[in-house]
């Protein structure tokens, strides 16, 4: 109820204010921070101002910045989705496994991965829905399911092989002028983000998506298909893990690892982006960028020789900061 | 007008009674007295030997560790919080007790008192930051086990210290046919039912954790209690901490996060019959829920069923448990 003039008192405000550093202010300090971080890179090592190391930062962090995208919708919607690290795992494994190197399956298989990804996140949806088990149980049991169910399949390690050109989306590039190289997976986040955005912060069903992580209750009340609009934002954080594992697959190869641990740095990347557990606040651009923002930091720490534990324990100061932070400034503004 | 029959008033006096008594938080008891009767005669079948002492002694030492840590969740959750960090700290506690102890008995209450000012501290830092802050529990303490990782790997990378056997007698000896370690789950079960059903701590648990506005409202610093619990869930992982290195005989940095504390210790709660949310549920049903969960693997061990099916069969357990009392709550709310 507090929440909703909050959010249409802003673009009011917004027209007010002329100022570029304020209005930076308001779109969130993770920009901000994503900024200084990038420059720091840069005049540690010059070569990340060249656009084609950029370029590879971004290709590093782009099945993650995807996996933001969905967990953004989850969240704002007022859930969480632990399910999909197990998903991109199951997305490489199953890939690795069904087409065992075959370059001529590849046309099949992503569209269908990108099927079954999405009939995951439904099948959660569902469970959350129709039998009112909260989206934190709902998906951990997805977790283990997925994760049983694949290795069982598998026998305990990945077997097969990706073809060349199914791991041509994850790892390769379009050469074009200025930036150099171009590759497939910046764009593939471009896409996600734009659609992304258009859909969560300019349509109807956005809207939708907002009042419902605001207060359910007042949301059913005024119409909106609360059920059907959980679903919806399952479904698509499903298809954007099994993205994401595509993505992944082609960058990394197939590992059993490969996407463990996933769920956790998404929903750190959200909640870096400023968007609130619980619901009804939050951004999707802001969130991918919350993942760059990561994977930049730990680029940085790399690049100041921390041993790779202190880069952990860094990543858990960094997200107990940004979220007791944003939500001092909400107290703070009202 | 409608005429009821003796018979069926009887019987409806019956299911009456049973559905109270089920609804007293026993159903988890009548599932857990089900699961036995069908494991029985189903690993008898497979040619293992179900209630043989063995047998039931490994279900026990099984249960212990992770009933342990649950009892520590559970007072958490009532309180509408939960705990992340658990495994680290029970890795924290094998490694800083076996190598403070380092095989010396006259070392023993050093190595114990410092780990449990150090599961102390972690409480402490983790419910501050949840209420002072107001960072949402999830996050709050996801960003300490990060913490907590990665000063334990940089710090240690393999099993380090050593444990008297005066004390890893706490992990295999017997009192008569109960061993120890049984009498350790049952004290910390008695100790956590004590505070919860005969404390004014216990009755304020359930008020924050139903709804703090109200709970405040009516005079409870819900602050408090809310860090009380985060100090006792972490003593608690103190406690399992320090069975687990009775029984490995040394400190294992890997030991928490393998054994899936966490997240697994959360499962336990909520198919106790413990509400996520808060408010619902109490310790006697994670008992129940932990031994339930013990049972499933010890029937899938002996009828040789693989890890990955013992995996997604419990993530579906998990599923199906909170859906049941989801729509128990929703019969009972009318």
């Amino acid at each position: 109820m507090i929440t909703a003039p909050v959010e249409q008192a802003t673009p009011a405000r917004r027209a007010q204010a002329g100022n570029a550093l304020q209005r930076l202010a308001r779109v969130g300090p993770v920009v901000t921070v994503l900024v200084i971080l990038y420059i720091l890179c840069g005049l540690k090592n010059p070569m990340f101002f060249e656009p084609t190391v950029a370029m590879g930062l971004i290709k590093r962090a782009a099945p993650l910045m995807v996996l933001a995208a969905g967990q953004a919708l989850v969240i704002i919607v007022g859930g969480l989705d632990l399910s999909v690290g197990a998903l991109v795992t199951m997305t490489v494994v199953l890939a690795a496994g069904v087409s065992n190197g075959d370059p001529t399956a590849t046309w099949w298989l992503l569209p269908g991965l990108l099927l079954l990804g999405a009939f995951v996140g439904l099948v959660n949806g569902l469970i959350v829905t129709r039998l009112k088990v909260p989206s934190f149980i709902a998906t951990l049991g997805m977790m283990g399911i997925l994760g049983g169910v694949v290795f069982q399949w598998s026998g305990g390690a990945p077997r097969g092989a990706l073809a060349e050109n199914f791991r041509t989306l994850g790892r390769s590039w379009i050469d074009v002028p200025v930036l150099g190289q171009l590759p497939y997976s910046v764009l593939v986040v471009l896409v996600v983000t734009v659609v992304g955005w258009w859909w969560l912060h300019r349509s109807d069903f956005g809207q939708q998506v907002f009042a419902v992580g605001g207060n359910a209750d007042t949301a059913e009340l005024s119409g909106v298909p609360v059920s059907r609009v959980r679903v919806a934002v399952f479904t698509v954080s499903g298809l954007c893990a099994a993205l994401a594992g595509i993505l992944l697959g082609g960058f990394a190869g197939v590992s059993a690892q490969v996407g463990s641990g996933m769920e956790f740095e998404a929903i750190s990347a959200v909640v870096v982006g400023g968007a609130v557990i619980g619901g009804g606040r939050g951004s999707l651009p802001l969130a991918v960028a919350g993942a760059l923002t990561l994977e930049l930091l730990f680029t940085l720490l790399n690049l100041f020789s921390f041993p790779e534990p202190i880069r952990v324990t860094v990543q858990g100061v960094i997200i107990i900061a940004a979220v007791a932070y944003g939500g001092f400034r909400r107290r703070r503004t009202g | 007008m409608t005429v009821i029959s003796g018979a069926e008033r009887r019987t409806a006096g019956w299911s009456e009674a049973l559905r109270r008594w089920a609804d007293g938080g026993n159903l988890i008891y009548a599932v857990l007295g089900v699961a036995l009767i069908i494991a029985w005669p189903l690993v008898d079948v497979a040619g293992g030997d179900f209630m043989s002492g063995d047998s039931i002694r490994s279900i026990l030492l099984r249960s212990i560790s992770l009933g342990i840590v649950a009892m520590g969740q559970t007072l958490v959750i009532l309180a509408g919080s939960l705990d992340l960090s658990v495994a680290y700290v029970i890795s924290i506690t094998t490694v800083v007790a076996a190598s403070t102890i380092d095989g010396q008995a006259s070392r023993l209450p050093l190595g114990i008192g410092l780990v449990l000012a150090i599961g102390a501290v972690v409480g402490l830092l983790n419910g501050l930051i949840i209420t002072k802050t107001k960072t949402n529990p999830f996050i709050a303490t996801l960003g300490m086990a990060l913490v907590l990782q990665g000063i334990l790997r940089s710090g240690v990378s393999a099993a380090k210290g050593e444990v008297p056997s005066s004390f890893q007698a706490l992990g295999y000896k017997s009192l008569g046919p109960v061993p120890l370690a049984v009498l350790l789950l049952v004290v910390v079960f008695a100790v956590v039912y004590f505070l919860q059903r005969y404390t004014a701590f216990g009755a304020h648990l359930y008020a924050v954790g139903g709804d703090v506005q109200t709970a405040r409202l009516s005079g409870v610093r819900s602050d408090r209690v809310i860090v009380t619990a985060h100090v006792l869930c972490s003593l608690a992982a103190v406690a399992a901490g320090l069975f687990v290195m009775a029984r490995l005989g040394t400190g294992d940095p890997r030991v928490g996060p393998d054994g899936a504390y966490d997240l697994d210790s959360i499962a336990a709660v909520v198919v106790g019959g413990t509400a996520l949310s808060g408010g619902r549920g109490g310790v006697a049903g994670t008992l129940a829920g932990v031994l339930l969960l013990s049972v499933l693997d010890s029937v899938f061990n002996s009828l040789q069923v693989s890890s990955f099916i013992q995996q997604a069969v419990r993530g579906g357990v998990l599923i199906v448990a909170v859906a049941a009392y989801a729509i128990r709550k929703r019969r009972a709310e009318g």
